[in-house]
């Protein structure tokens, strides 16, 4: 088993399809809120497989999209200290900020090395001894937690020279303001990888308050097919509930080790999300007993004030109450080569996984 | 013999230790009469009518990675692009920026690895120059390499102009070897999968092809950007469109966990030893088990066919029936964050 083939079945697909289209009767919106099924669901043309009445919107779970740019202008304000190193996943570096990008500062002689891993950014603390490192923090409860485990690590291993610059983000408040925010939408495409840390308690309160159905899927054709399938038959049937279609990785209980080990060291915040706003509770701050470890504490930087452009609408599109073509700048001013909102520079945003996929 | 162990600045600076490293390390690995006259040009005989001409400059982090190194694809490269063209590759200069402390060793590894390139190629190195810069001035080496090609002996000009709808468009490989190759033996990706860069010099197997067929439309070496750009490039602003059937684009196993493990997708990965080609579809057979008789071409695939609907745009047909767009990359493919 190599877990690709099995999972773009052509016989299976064309059965769960078919299966598909004779269950589904009522309209339908689905929204995923992860970045990894956007892109997958574009990838493997997904919409054209199914009947015109669902429709499936794009929700708040790139994790670059979410960001705030006072994060990027920040980071980009640390970048530009003589002694540090900037430490980031790669997607980060092309977002815009209110005048410069990482990838430009970059260019101008910044230090910024692309990490894969929280571990790569504790290396190069290893080795640079006499430079900061700044390792920048960003996505949900799925990334949350190594970075988590590399500030317990930098403690036990003394690295003091290592320090994290935190937006990292947790899901349920967002997945509760789009529908408290009037956001019309009919059931939920869980995240895989998030909740395989999470387990699946945390989205009961969607189905109980709310209504509406959750299915946590996989990223394969055949996982994100199924968990629609899923989901229809729970609208059909006015049963929602919370369903774990991603069963080979996600257990109800979730990943307890990387829970505690986001307990220990994260405490939860009010943070700003673009589109929907200061969410409360839905941000993970460095907890006070690891603040030598927070960038934000222990180096002190001067930032330029923040200025969002005017036009985008990256805001409504992570809300799913737009899509990419209704923004004016979309293939205009804002293509994947230069970018204007967060959503057109991540891999995983809705505007640049349309851009990539839809046009024609 | 070099008494150095590493490069200085004065190995670039035209005196005794420049005339040196040149005797030593370049003539004595390319040698040929031509390059031995070292004459400030090389004096070259030529068929009359047209020549092939083209540069390429090679840069590449880690210099030895599996499958090749950076001497082997500036060879292999710069002949590739004489012969997507339907030329015979017959003349390469070489030029070397070298930076300063690179071990002698190294560069005479890659001379002799360039060397045997050249030979299996079966083209002469006649003229080239070494710069030695600076620490941190360069990345340890940069080579540019450019071509001269000839069109005799069954030789001809590929001109895409008589591209039409239904002919087959052909890849001789797997796609993506060689990017994942040098990404996985960068020093700070840890990955332990096997994977061997394709670079290898194409210019006999192309050979065959023209052989076989009079009518080959079009040839392009699909590096930089990988399959997905070619496609995009070849029928951006024309009247025909493309259509790709996905399951019948070959990519090894290695590859593709590699790609879904990182957020990479494929069609854009480069690749140092696959050519794209459209042909006649009469021929689209014959040629694909031609090529697959040869090392270079045993995965070689018709992948799709030039279309006449969606003109000026490149589509992937998936194995389950949906379809979606190939565009360009805008600026490298940057790994996902989960």
């Amino acid at each position: 088993m190599q877990y690709i083939d099995e999972f773009r079945d052509k016989e299976k697909i064309v059965s769960l399809v078919n299966r598909i289209h004779f269950e589904s009767k009522k309209p339908m919106r689905i929204m995923e809120v992860c970045g990894g099924h956007t892109m997958a669901i574009q990838r493997f043309g997904i919409p054209g497989l199914l009947p015109g009445h669902i429709n499936l919107v794009s929700g708040p779970g790139c994790p670059v999209c979410v960001t705030d740019r006072a994060f990027i202008d920040k980071a980009i304000a640390f970048s530009r200290l003589p002694d540090v190193i900037i430490a980031t996943y790669g997607d980060l570096i092309r977002v815009p900020g209110s005048s410069s990008t990482l990838d430009k500062e970059k260019a101008l002689g910044a230090d910024i090395r692309i990490v894969f891993s929280i571990l790569d950014a504790l290396t190069l603390a290893k080795r640079n001894k006499h430079k900061k490192i700044v390792f920048l923090g960003i996505g949900f409860e799925t990334t949350a937690p190594g970075t988590a485990a590399g500030i317990v690590k930098a403690q036990m291993a003394g690295l003091f020279n290592f320090f994290v610059f935190s937006a990292h983000k947790i899901m349920p408040p967002p997945m509760a303001a789009l529908i408290d925010q009037g956001v019309k939408i009919d059931g939920y495409l869980g995240p895989g990888h998030v909740s395989t840390v999470t387990g699946s308690a945390m989205y009961h309160f969607i189905p109980e308050k709310y209504k509406l159905g959750v299915v946590i899927s996989g990223f394969e054709p055949l996982d994100i097919l199924q968990s629609i399938y899923m989901l229809v038959l729970q609208h059909e049937s006015n049963h929602p509930k919370v369903e774990i279609q991603y069963s080979r990785v996600v257990k109800p209980e979730g990943n307890t080790k990387a829970l505690e080990l986001l307990d220990e060291v994260f405490t939860l915040d009010n943070d700003w999300w673009r589109g929907l706003g200061v969410l409360p509770k839905s941000g993970l701050k460095i907890h006070e007993k690891y603040a030598e470890f927070d960038a934000e504490k222990m180096i002190p930087v001067e930032v330029e004030p923040t200025r969002e452009d005017k036009g985008c609408i990256c805001g409504s599109i992570l809300k799913g109450v737009a899509s990419p073509a209704d923004c004016k700048l979309f293939k205009k001013a804002c293509t994947p080569s230069d970018p204007v909102g967060a959503c057109m520079v991540s891999s995983e945003g809705a505007c640049a996984a349309h851009f990539r996929f839809q046009k024609s | 013999m070099q008494s150095h162990t590493n490069v200085l600045l004065g190995h670039g600076s035209g005196g005794r230790l420049s005339h040196d490293l040149i005797r030593d390390i370049f003539i004595k690995a390319f040698y040929n009469p031509t390059l031995a006259k070292q004459t400030d040009a090389a004096l070259l005989p030529v068929p009359p009518g047209q020549l092939a001409f083209t540069t390429d400059a090679f840069v590449v982090n880690p210099v030895f990675f599996p499958g090749g190194d950076i001497g082997k694809l500036a060879v292999a490269g710069t002949v590739n692009d004489l012969a997507v063209a339907g030329a015979k590759p017959a003349y390469l200069s070489a030029s070397f920026i070298i930076e300063e402390g690179l071990p002698i060793e190294w560069l005479d590894k890659i001379t002799q690895s360039m060397a045997l390139e050249a030979k299996k190629a079966g083209v002469l190195i006649v003229t080239g120059d070494t710069k030695v810069v600076e620490k941190g001035k360069c990345d340890k080496i940069f080579i540019t390499t450019t071509g001269i090609g000839t069109f005799t002996e069954g030789f001809y000009p590929i001109d895409e102009k008589n591209i039409m709808a239904g002919d087959k468009i052909i890849i001789n490989g797997s796609i993506g070897d060689h990017g994942m190759a040098v990404m996985s033996a960068r020093n700070d990706l840890n990955l332990q999968i096997p994977v061997v860069s394709d670079c290898a010099s194409l210019n006999h197997l192309v050979k065959l092809v023209l052989g076989q067929s009079g009518d080959i439309r079009f040839m392009r070496d699909a590096t930089r950007g990988g399959l997905g750009t070619v496609l995009t490039e070849l029928c951006e602003n024309k009247e025909f469109g493309i259509l790709i059937h996905e399951e019948t684009v070959p990519v090894k196993e290695s590859v593709r966990g590699i790609c879904e493990l990182l957020g990479f997708d494929p069609l854009y990965v480069a690749n140092e030893g696959k050519i794209v080609m459209v042909v006649k579809s009469g021929d689209a057979d014959k040629i694909v088990s031609l090529l697959r008789q040869q090392p270079e071409g045993a995965e070689a695939a018709v992948i799709g066919e030039i279309v006449s609907n969606h003109p000026g745009k490149a589509w992937m047909k998936t194995a389950y029936g949906s379809s979606r767009v190939i565009d360009m990359l805008s600026g490298e493919q940057l790994p996902r964050i989960c």
